[in-house]
């Protein structure tokens, strides 16, 4: 097979995709979040995520989502390896639907919660944090 | 999960029923990302829990899918509604097909 000067030129725009990676991570993160929420944006609402502004060590960070109502309540984050964290199902003896969990962070980045609550639609909530130490390393 | 490390689990023993009691769950397993590279530079295989369910009396509290994002000996802690004397079981699922449950009882006072 030949390479010719197109192969060269296609070479080079992936080689430029690859080093816009941390922005196709992050619509990674959004492409999950539609995943779960079957397409539809999620709204403001009675749902908060909280967790430290920063953290040294990337590996065991407190994470607290509450989301009264809430049927389905799922975690992402936007540049870890993968988009997801937890997906919580919470049943008729859940109340009121809340999670605490510790989470690996691999850098500074956003985390979103998501919920879907009864009626079917959603709302979600966004927080940065500032993390030194990949967790995945550890 | 290793066998015989039991699951850490902390909620009161007697409470008035219909009151919303808080539940923390400590299980001990590495959750191996498939991430993390070895000395050698050899990348460690995956092999986390990702499953986690509460129930009581046979009904659902809580039923968890866990990615490998969720940090070493997973923590969990959640509320629960107590209508009645009965029986939390708790379940982890491991990707290595393994299954920990455990229970927990609690009192009407």
């Amino acid at each position: 097979m030949k390479f010719t000067r197109r192969d060269a030129l296609t070479l080079g725009l992936g080689a430029t995709a690859a080093s816009l990676l941390p922005f196709s991570a992050a619509s990674a993160c959004e492409d999950a979040i539609a995943v779960f929420t079957g397409g539809q944006e999620p709204g403001e609402g009675d749902i908060s995520l909280r967790l430290p502004a920063s953290v040294k060590d990337g590996s065991s960070v407190p994470v607290l989502a509450e989301a009264p109502g809430a049927v389905v309540l799922a975690l992402f984050t936007t540049h870890n390896p993968a988009p997801q964290i937890a997906t919580v199902h919470f049943g008729p003896l859940s109340e009121p639907q809340s999670l605490l969990t510790r989470i690996r962070l691999s850098r500074s980045q956003d985390i979103v919660a998501v919920a879907r609550l009864a009626d079917g639609s959603y709302i979600r909530d966004r927080k940065s944090v500032k993390v030194t130490v990949n967790g995945f390393n550890i | 999960m290793t066998p015989g490390v039991k699951p850490h689990i902390q909620m009161p023993a007697r409470v008035a029923a219909g009151d919303v009691i808080t539940i923390k769950v400590l299980a001990m397993h590495d959750m191996e990302s498939g991430q993390r590279q070895d000395g050698a530079g050899n990348i460690v295989p995956r092999s986390i829990l990702n499953r986690f369910t509460c129930a009581f009396n046979g009904a659902r509290v809580v039923d968890i899918q866990l990615e490998p994002a969720i940090a070493r000996n997973p923590y969990f802690q959640f509320s629960a509604l107590v209508p009645e004397a009965g029986e939390f079981t708790f379940s982890w699922y491991g990707d290595d097909g393994s299954v920990i449950e455990t229970t927990k009882h609690i009192q009407i006072t």
